[in-house]
């Protein structure tokens, strides 16, 4: 090789890192750094103002044997059971309905979509008042179907199930679009050639378009799941975690036990096992990148 | 009429009804937050019309100063990701040097790691670098945004080499070559961008209520639920609609502008892979 030549590729990798650097370094300082604090300090026994103090895995031990903790993941594992197939099949469905042509079809789009551009925190403070205890319109309609008023969110087995129905509206629109956008990509002349083999409607969505979905369906269930367990929002302004814990998600949590109860160490503790949980549910985006899903 | 015909008639009808059932939390908080405040809650508000609770809450509330403070962050931050995502997304499209898969690593786990989730260690950084209650200690995480790089790199990776050659030999430098060629081919990658961006952060809030102190600060989300917890709500629907209503409105009136545009952009920006 000329001198010049390896002149020239030293330059362009100065060049190629001095582009990169500035994004970079934020990167480094706020989502690689953090990632490894966080495994560093759940060997801690660390409250603000105090000395950490080095436990090893006392931290874990502790939690595990915490029944608190346990409630917490049970919570926020059954609500994203709770939420994230409901809003997969709405959305799938949403998607069909409004994948077609016309006037109002943007309008009816819209209108199911519209919950994503607003924050969580307004959502919740709508739905606190609808699910308020008698005042509020669910209870009213209890009370005109000759019920008793619900009170949903006081109430230890109805909250996160209220909290569920809340986040399923505004997440299958969301969800609507990627479904939308999958559909749309369908080529026409499969469809033709279904229906010129006699399939209709439920069999061409069944037996065509849902397995051509497939990779669409995976990629949409990861951040279904990232998505739901991220959620705090809703619970700081509806419930703070009440009745009892009842209400209490993995990110409230960790931000109780850090910024209520200033316990870093747990509360870092609290944050790898959230690593360790979204690792987990992203598995399945390195395999739509590896190997696609083909169903020919 | 065929029965082809009364069948779409009905799929119609039914999505309008669907739709106007998603659409009833926003007709009810329009219509709470525009009438005088009733005792009991009801959906068909029939109280008489009226901007008084806007007008009370607007004077309760530093809300002018929490629409600055939301402003500036937003245009800020978007601005700077702007520049620092454009840099990179070049780099990694068209640069060959070693170490990229490490960035590509990086670039993967900022995508599958959400914000939120590193308030703990993000908050020490913070106050290690003493931007704690300031509004650079809201934006800085978000500085580097590994989505728009992705988004970025995948548009300008698609414009014709020959384009990127042909300024060079013209004498255009880098900067030039950037700002004349690439950029204007990736229009829409930056109109995604730039809708994601700043609809996250007009919405963000768990990361700004940890960052913020004082009114100053405080962006227009983190008000809201100070409001809603306070004294001056009195626990009053009608007040706190009125809030909620004054904070959604510019970014919900611009997607039913553009409906199209910001669904398209969630798409792209969720599609990187």
């Amino acid at each position: 090789m000329t001198r010049s030549a390896t002149d020239r590729r030293r330059k362009e990798a100065l060049q190629g890192w001095m582009l990169l650097i500035p994004a970079l370094l934020i990167m480094l300082v706020f989502t690689v750094y953090p990632v490894f604090r966080s495994v560093y300090l759940s060997l801690f026994k660390y409250r603000m103002g105090k000395v950490p103090e080095y436990i090893a895995f006392d931290n874990y031990v502790q939690l595990f044997g915490n029944s608190t903790f346990w409630k917490v993941m049970r919570n926020t594992l059954v609500f994203a059971l709770m939420t994230v197939i409901p809003s997969m099949i709405l959305g799938l469905c949403l998607a069909m309905l409004v994948n077609r042509k016309g006037r109002h079809i943007g309008f009816i789009r819209s209108a199911f979509f519209y919950p994503s551009v607003m924050p969580m925190i307004a959502i919740a403070s709508v739905w606190m008042f609808i699910y308020m205890a008698r005042n509020g319109l669910f209870d009213q309609l209890l009370v005109s179907f000759g019920l008793q008023p619900a009170n949903v969110l006081s109430n230890k087995d109805t909250v996160l199930p209220a909290m569920a129905v809340m986040y399923v509206w505004r997440e299958a629109g969301y969800l609507m679009v990627f479904y939308l956008s999958g559909i749309q990509s369908i080529s026409q002349d499969v469809l033709e050639a279904a229906a010129i083999d006699g399939a209709t409607g439920w069999k061409t969505f069944r037996y065509v378009t849902l397995p051509l979905l497939a990779p669409t369906t995976l990629f949409v269930s990861t951040i279904a799941f990232t998505n739901c367990f991220k959620l705090a929002d809703q619970v700081i302004i509806m419930t703070e975690g009440a009745p009892n814990n009842a209400s209490s998600l993995l990110l409230y949590y960790i931000y109780q036990q850090g910024f209520t109860n200033m316990n870093y160490g747990r509360s870092s503790t609290l944050t790898v096992i959230m690593l360790a949980l979204l690792m987990v549910f992203s598995v399945p985006r390195f395999f739509s990148q590896d190997r696609k899903i083909h169903y020919n | 009429m065929s029965a082809k015909k009364i069948g779409s008639l009905l799929v119609t009808l039914f999505s309008i009804v669907l739709g106007l059932i998603w659409l009833a939390p926003l007709f009810w908080l329009v219509s709470t937050a525009l009438t005088e405040t009733t005792f009991n809650m009801s959906f068909f508000p029939h109280s008489p019309f009226t901007f008084k609770n806007i007008d009370y809450v607007w004077h309760a509330v530093p809300f002018g100063q929490y629409y600055i403070n939301t402003i500036i962050l937003v245009v800020v931050t978007f601005c700077i990701q702007f520049v620092t995502s454009t840099l990179a997304a070049y780099s990694l499209a068209f640069l060959n040097y070693k170490g990229k898969s490490v960035v590509f690593v990086i670039i993967f786990m900022q995508i599958i790691i959400p914000n939120d989730v590193l308030i703990i260690p993000n908050y020490l950084t913070l106050t290690g670098l003493g931007l704690i209650d300031t509004k650079l200690g809201i934006m800085i995480p978000f500085l580097g945004s590994a989505m728009a790089i992705f988004l970025l790199r995948q548009h300008f990776k698609t414009v014709p080499r020959a384009f990127g050659e042909a300024a060079k030999i013209d004498g255009a430098n880098l900067w030039q070559t950037i700002w004349r060629v690439y950029m204007p081919c990736a229009k829409p990658a930056y109109m995604s961008f730039a809708v994601i961006s700043v609809s996250y952060h007009w919405n963000n809030y768990l990361w700004p209520l940890i960052v913020t102190r004082s009114p100053q600060n405080r962006p227009l989300t983190v008000g809201l639920a100070i409001f809603a917890k306070s004294k001056e709500a009195d626990m009053q629907w009608s007040n706190v609609c009125a809030a909620t209503l004054i904070i959604i409105l510019p970014l919900l009136l611009a997607f039913f502008i553009m409906q199209k545009q910001f669904m398209n952009s969630f798409i792209s920006a969720g599609v990187k892979e």
